[in-house]
C-alpha cells in the first residue's frame, strides 16, 4: 500500500484524478483501524495532513469557517468557536481522548458519517454548511443533505470536503451537548443530544433546536419536539412533555453498546437534563461517575 | 521508501515501507521499545509518542506520516543519564507497577503540562484519559503527575525560587 503526502490542493487534485482507487484520509483514527481489521484494503492512501490550506478556523464576518483538516484539539482551543458555537466546543471536549483529538479532524468525523459521530449533532443545531470542491467547480450544502446514512455522504468522485461554515447567529441562551457512554473518555456514544435554546426575558422558550446522535441511522431532528418546547417556560414539566414525544421520534437499534429500548429512554432523559441549564448558566452541571 | 525525520532530537533517515505503522518502525527498525502496542486501535494510549510536541498514537500512524516531523519517544526524555523530572516523580510515587502503560502516561503528561503547567487532580485525570492502566494504579499516577508538575515548574523557575 503506497502512501502519498500532497502539500497543495493542486497536488491533491492531480493524485485523485490519476488514482481513482485511492482512499483519502486525514487523522487516520478510523480508516487505519478499519484497514488493520481487514475491513478495507485500499491499494493507495492519500494523507491530507500536509495541506496547510485545509487547516484553520477563520472569521468570515457573517460565518465561521472551519477547514476540513482542523483537528478537534484546535477546535477545543478556539476562543472564536467558544463564543459563537459553544455547543460544538462542548461536544469536541467529549470526543475520544487527548491523543485522538490531536489526530482526528472535523472533516474526518463528518465524512465517517457515523451516527455516533460527536461533532454531528452540534453541526446540525448550528445549521452548518459543507463546502465541497470538485475538479471543475465547488458547491455547498447543509449537513443534513450531505450525510445520507451510516458511512455514506453526498460526495461525488473527485470531490473533497474542504470545510464547514457555521453561520453566526445571535447568541443562544443555552448551548448544551451531552452524551451517554460506558465511560467518560474514549467512549462511542450510546446516545447524545445537542441543544440550542433561546429564552425570552420572562424565561419562555422562544426557539429550540435539538439533534440526537446514535439514535437512528442519521442524526435525528424532530420539529414536533422542538414545537412542544416553544412558547412554554423551561421547567421540568415542559421538558417531560417534550421527552415523551422525543422517545417516539427516534429510531434506535440494539447493538453491542446498548439495547434499543434503553436508547429510547435516553432520548427523552437527555432532554430532561436541560433543566440544569434553566438557571441561565450555559454550562451543564458536571456529570457524576 | 526513504523517510527523514527528527527522532529524539537527532536527524535520521530510514528506508521502510510507507505503510508500515509508526509503532512498528520505532520498535522493529529503530529498536526503541518504550512505546508499547496495547490495543492497536487507538483506545489504550500505550503507543503514545509526541509528534511536533503533541501526543499522538503511533499505532494509528504510518511511516510516511513521520516525514519531516519531530518525534519524541520515552527514550528521548532523559538528559545525560538523568531522568526527566516526570520520570523521577513516577518512580518516587510508586506510579509504575507493571510498567506497560508508563511510557504513554509520561508522554501524555509532558503534553498536558505544556498546555496546563499547574493542573488540578481532575484536570490531570482528563489529560491522561487516553491512557489506560490495567494495574489500577491511577491514584499513584495522579500523585506522580502532581509532584512532577511541581518539579518541572521549579526547574523552569530555576534554583533561586527553589531555595
Amino acid at each position: 500500500m503506497d502512501v502519498y503526502n500532497p502539500h497543495t490542493m493542486q497536488e491533491l487534485r492531480d493524485l485523485i484524478s490519476g488514482h481513482p482507487e485511492a482512499r483519502v484520509f486525514a487523522g487516520g483514527t478510523d480508516l487505519l483501524v478499519a484497514i488493520r481489521r481487514g475491513a478495507l484494503s485500499p491499494s493507495l492512501l492519500i494523507c491530507l495532513d500536509r495541506i496547510e490550506s485545509l487547516k484553520g478556523i477563520e472569521d468570515r464576518g457573517d460565518e465561521i469557517f472551519i477547514s476540513a483538516c482542523t483537528t478537534h484539539a484546535m477546535i477545543l482551543r478556539s476562543a472564536l468557536l467558544l463564543e459563537h458555537a459553544p455547543v460544538l466546543t462542548q461536544a469536541v471536549g467529549e470526543l475520544g481522548s487527548p491523543q485522538i483529538r490531536n489526530m482526528g479532524t472535523i472533516g474526518g468525523n463528518i465524512i465517517t458519517a457515523s451516527p455516533a459521530g460527536d461533532t454531528l449533532p452540534p453541526l446540525y443545531v448550528l445549521k452548518a454548511e459543507m463546502e465541497i470542491h470538485g475538479p471543475a467547480s465547488g458547491r455547498r450544502m447543509p449537513i443534513d443533505e450531505f450525510i445520507r446514512g451510516p458511512g455514506s455522504v453526498n460526495l461525488l468522485h473527485g470531490e473533497i470536503l474542504t470545510g464547514v461554515a457555521i453561520p453566526k447567529e445571535a447568541p443562544w441562551d443555552i448551548g448544551h451537548y451531552e452524551k451517554v457512554g460506558k465511560r467518560k473518555a474514549l467512549s462511542i456514544a450510546i446516545a447524545g443530544l445537542a441543544a440550542s435554546i433561546r429564552l425570552s426575558g420572562s424565561g419562555e422558550i422562544i426557539n429550540a433546536r435539538l439533534a440526537w446522535g446514535s439514535l437512528g441511522p442519521k442524526i435525528i431532528i424532530s420539529r414536533p419536539v422542538e414545537a412542544a418546547l416553544i412558547g412554554r417556560p423551561l421547567t421540568l414539566k415542559t421538558l417531560k412533555d417534550a421527552a415523551a414525544l422525543a422517545r417516539d421520534a427516534v429510531s434506535p437499534i440494539s447493538d453491542v453498546r446498548a439495547g434499543a429500548e434503553y436508547r429510547r429512554t435516553l432520548a427523552g432523559n437527555l432532554l430532561l437534563r436541560l433543566i440544569q441549564c434553566a438557571d441561565g448558566s450555559k454550562a451543564p452541571l458536571p456529570r457524576g461517575g | 521508501m526513504k523517510i527523514g525525520f527528527k527522532l529524539n532530537e537527532k536527524e535520521i533517515v530510514i528506508h521502510v515501507p510507507p505503510d508500515k505503522r509508526a509503532i512498528d518502525v520505532l520498535r522493529e527498525d529503530l529498536g526503541l521499545t518504550g512505546a508499547k502496542e496495547g490495543c492497536g486501535s487507538g483506545e489504550c494510549g500505550a503507543c503514545t509518542i509526541l509528534v511536533d510536541g503533541e501526543s499522538k498514537l503511533s499505532c494509528l500512524m504510518l511511516a510516511a506520516q513521520l516525514e519531516g516531523r519531530e518525534i519524541a519517544t520515552i527514550e528521548g526524555l532523559e538528559r545525560d543519564g538523568i531522568p526527566h523530572p516526570i520520570q523521577e516523580a513516577f518512580v518516587e510515587h510508586g506510579a509504575v507497577q507493571c510498567g506497560f502503560c508508563t511510557p504513554g502516561m509520561i508522554l501524555s503528561t509532558v503534553d498536558l503540562l505544556k498546555q496546563n503547567p499547574d493542573p488540578d487532580r481532575e484536570e490531570i485525570r482528563k489529560g491522561l484519559s487516553g491512557n489506560l492502566c490495567r494495574c489500577t494504579g491511577y491514584q499513584k499516577i495522579v500523585d506522580a503527575v502532581e509532584a512532577g508538575a511541581n518539579k518541572v515548574n521549579s526547574t523552569i523557575k530555576g534554583p533561586a525560587s527553589k531555595e
